[in-house]
């Protein structure tokens, strides 16, 4: 598990800054937050906007710095082209890692749902100021990142705020990919997808749960009365402008008997989806709290699983399964199984050690491995995985 | 953190007790069950006990059964407008084949043929070229009416007769459409029909150069492909197995396809034709039931046969092809593959005599080789029968508007939308099925038809019903296949 978050000392920080790491001088990189493990590191300071040093100098080398600095921090996470924000309490925060595939920008934490397993609950307050925040490190984020996430909280609700930040994604990234998380709710509103439509983003998806092929069941995993319909109007209107779409289905106690049927309302209803992704529990935040009515050992509900799965795939949608141990899940799956869990959450358990398809396996989410509920694990032995036997 | 502001399932039950129907078809089984089909072609079955208590308005809302009837569309229990916005658009995508307009062009090039089947409708053998020849200039006339279509795909489809013995006229056509079609820019298909007899090395280079498909004939094996087929010499089928090896050499496997006839004869051959279809390498068979008209119907004695015969010989043919399935030979059957796409996915199929309203006219026309324009293949048969209820008009004469927007098309497409006819208005197989007014004109003297004495119906009705048995009950291997035949 890797930090986001690391905490120092703060000198001469008297608001927030906001910048991208550079370790290594460089003239033309001289706006930028200068990184150093030790202080004697440091050469021509001027130009840089702050320092941020591993080590804590001397009380009398800080005075004699003009510059914002934040010392006295765990740096090893850090890395050229990050994109950070000093914070005057000491805090480094990492919005950005150059080296990871797995970065998202966070929208707001606020939402219009209420899901029962949400991993982020959501809280109700005034974070307005994100938008400005995500603008910000739009504009510093390496133009080759292959892909970008956008999530929260809800970030339609953030409304032009969202449409300016997939504009920025747009015009300033412009070969990097745009995943959305949103509940698509807000969508319901024709207006609404059609000026996401019109911004013709260059390559984005917006991935959007769906729970139950009926409205009470769907409504009860999101605790909201009417979020059903507003989600597949949504994801009717998206489709209409040709905003590509991707339907997420959280697998656990209230969604797994009718998975098999949910998947036959995805093909008749949800048709144009490019991305149908089966997933896992992860277990953060509310997961936790409901944990006793929402945890099934994956391997009591592989069945539906299978059906579910292999019922989208002979019909030719792109499906996918998240968040699955290859040990969980039926052999049948394995081409379907992806290595879903972003680098700084994911695990293995100490059986996996010797596992022969370990490196293959998407392991855990670091929640489950620190929760008492672990799946039925069986290691893959050689023999198991098309080798003859005699 | 103990959350405890979660409400239970319960909260989100629905508000109002009771729920509504939309609108369903229904049908009572053999065995008991119920068979439920709404307009947009979802359907499922349900018990007898089961059924009773959905329509008398008593099924529990957390019955599993409630759940699949709601996801389905065939009850809703709030004021949501979601479940009229999804049959809506579930509807629109079911008749988008209506979208494009007149999307398959035919032209009779030709009425002269080499062979004299008797179950033919329309063949003449002669030299006479000038009277039974599509001219260069009602070519041209023809190919200028096609693009009047607004249809972004047009299908140009060779017929005769056989229709290589004027091949002069379709390398014209061939040329001139697509000399047209580089302002046009359509997607544009050719195939010829023919029997592949009078086949050239000069003809099959001209294909493979503009990219021609062969849609060529094959009734069965020789003793009765040369029986169905009678041509000077009786080598029919000699002459086709030599010829495909070369079409197939010339232009690549997948070139070249083949239709079958059936005839009183063949229905004695279910297995040997399709293992003769299998032998020559093709992946797919359609069983076609033989036509009402012209020859075939002056000649009703010999050709008439029951359309529970038919039946029989199909479903054993598609037992046979299910076989090769399973022994690892895939091979599709075309009409069920057509039925099961309606069955089993939310899309339109593109065959024109199934629809609703029938693809006469607005999906498919036929250019004559004597100028007339008729709404279907078969109406130009009836036409040599001196019944041309189906011409719309004639290339040198009428206007495109005159032709598409006239009387006679509009009365064919009026009486051919099966939502209104009486006896598919009610039919739970209606979503499946599609009206045929060449043939109920043709054989009861009326466009929409009589349904409890036609075989048109009672054939339909059969496969459609053996199908929908195969999916629900048959075993996991069957229902593999004609699931991947439909998604295909």
């Amino acid at each position: 598990m890797i930090p986001l978050n690391a905490r120092g000392t703060a000198h001469l920080l008297d608001e927030q800054i906001l910048g991208k790491i550079v370790s290594e001088e460089e003239p033309h990189w001289r706006s930028r937050i200068r990184l150093v493990r030790r202080w004697n590191e440091l050469g021509d300071v001027s130009g840089y906007r702050a320092i941020v040093c591993g080590e804590s100098p001397g009380k009398a080398v800080l005075e004699a710095m003009a510059l914002p600095v934040l010392h006295g921090v765990p740096v090893d996470h850090l890395g050229d082209g990050d994109v950070v924000v000093l914070d005057p309490s000491g805090h480094v925060r990492t919005l950005y890692r150059r080296a990871s595939p797995h970065n998202s920008l966070f929208a707001t934490d606020r939402c219009n749902s209420l899901c029962l397993m949400c991993s982020q609950p959501p809280r109700k307050v005034n974070d307005d100021w994100r938008v400005q925040e995500m603008l910000d490190t739009i504009a510093l984020i390496d133009p080759s990142s292959r892909e970008l996430g956008l999530t929260g909280g809800e970030p339609t609700i953030l409304k032009a705020g969202f449409l300016s930040v997939v504009d920025a994604c747009k015009t300033q990234l412009p070969e990097t990919s745009l995943h959305v998380l949103s509940n698509g709710r807000l969508f319901r509103y024709d207006s609404f997808a059609r000026a996401l439509g019109d911004l013709h983003h260059h390559d984005l998806m917006i991935g959007v749960p769906v729970y139950a092929d009926t409205d009470d069941r769907h409504d009860h995993v999101v605790q909201a009365r009417g979020a059903f319909e507003d989600t597949i109007l949504g994801l009717h209107n998206l489709a209409r402008h040709q905003v590509p779409v991707e339907i997420r289905v959280v697998v656990h106690r209230h969604t797994y008997k009718r998975l098999p049927q949910l998947a036959d309302f995805i093909y008749r209803n949800l048709t144009f989806a490019s991305h149908v992704a089966l997933m896992g529990l992860e277990i953060m935040g509310f997961a936790r709290a409901n944990l006793e009515t929402l945890w099934m050992d994956p391997t009591e509900y592989r069945e539906q699983l299978e059906e579910a799965t292999l019922f989208l795939a002979t019909r030719g949608m792109n499906v996918s399964i998240y968040n699955h141990q290859l040990c969980t899940i039926p052999e049948t799956l394995w081409p379907y199984a992806r290595k879903s869990i972003s680098d700084w959450k994911n695990e293995y358990a100490d059986v996996c050690a010797d596992c022969a398809a370990r490196t293959a396996c998407g392991g855990f989410f670091a929640s489950v491995v620190q929760s008492k509920r672990m799946p039925r694990l069986a290691p893959i032995r050689f023999p198991d995985v098309g080798l003859p036997t005699a | 953190m103990k959350a405890t502001f979660f409400r239970t399932p319960e909260a989100f039950k629905p508000q109002r007790t009771g729920y509504e129907f939309l609108p369903f078809r229904f049908m009572r089984w053999p065995n008991g069950q119920v068979f439920l089909s709404n307009d947009v072609g979802e359907w499922l079955f349900l018990t007898s006990e089961a059924f009773i208590r959905f329509t008398e308005g008593s099924l529990p809302v957390d019955e599993e059964v409630y759940a699949d009837l709601k996801a389905k569309h065939f009850l809703t229990d709030s004021a949501s407008r979601l479940p009229l916005e999804l049959l809506a658009t579930k509807y629109r995508t079911k008749k988008s084949f209506l979208d494009g307009f007149t999307s398959l062009h035919m032209f009779v090039v030709t009425l002269r043929c080499d062979h004299t089947c008797p179950y033919c409708q329309v063949s003449r053998v002669t030299t006479d070229r000038a009277r039974y020849d599509m001219t260069l200039e009602t070519a041209a006339m023809a190919v200028s009416f096609m693009f009047r279509s607004p249809a972004p795909m047009l299908k140009v489809e060779f017929q005769g007769g056989e229709s290589l013995l004027n091949f002069d006229v379709i390398r014209w056509i061939v040329e001139e459409v697509s000399r047209r079609n580089e302002a046009e820019q359509r997607a544009i298909q050719f195939v010829i029909a023919t029997n592949l007899s009078s086949i050239t090395d000069e003809m099959l280079d001209f294909c493979r150069v503009h990219d021609v498909h062969l849609s060529t004939s094959l009734d069965g094996p020789a003793f009765l492909h040369d029986t169905n087929r009678p041509r000077p010499g009786r080598d029919s089928h000699a002459r086709l197995c030599a010829n495909l090896a070369r079409a197939r050499e010339a232009l690549g496997h997948d070139r070249v396809s083949a239709l079958m006839t059936t005839t009183a004869e063949s229905l004695r051959w279910p297995n040997e034709i399709v293992d003769e279809y299998v032998t020559r390498g093709f992946d797919a068979i359609f069983l076609r039931s033989i036509s009402p008209y012209g020859f075939a119907i002056r000649t009703r004695n010999a050709f008439r046969y029951e359309s529970d015969a038919f039946l029989d010989f199909y479903k054993r043919g598609l037992a046979r092809v299910l076989e090769w399935n399973r022994r690892g030979t895939p091979m599709v059957e075309v009409f069920s593959q057509i039925l099961l796409r309606k069955i089993l996915t939310p899309f339109p199929t593109g065959y024109v005599d199934l629809q609703s309203p029938a693809g006469a006219g607005i999906s498919a026309l036929v250019y004559n080789y004597d100028g007339d324009i008729y709404a279907s293949d078969e109406g130009r048969m009836l036409a040599e029968m001196s019944d041309k209820s189906f011409r719309l008009g004639h290339l040198h004469s009428d206007a495109y508007e005159d032709v598409m927007g006239g009387p006679r098309l509009r009365t064919i497409v009026d009486q051919s939308c099966q939502e209104v006819m009486p006896g598919c208005s009610e039919c739970a197989f209606m979503p499946f099925c599609g009206a045929d007014p060449v043939y109920h004109w043709a054989t009861q003297g009326d466009l929409m038809g009589h349904r409890p004495s036609s075989a048109f119906c009672r054939k339909n009705m059969g496969i459609i019903g053996h199908l929908l048995e195969q999916i629900a009950d048959g075993d996991e291997a069957t229902r593999r296949v004609l699931t991947s035949w439909a998604v295909q």
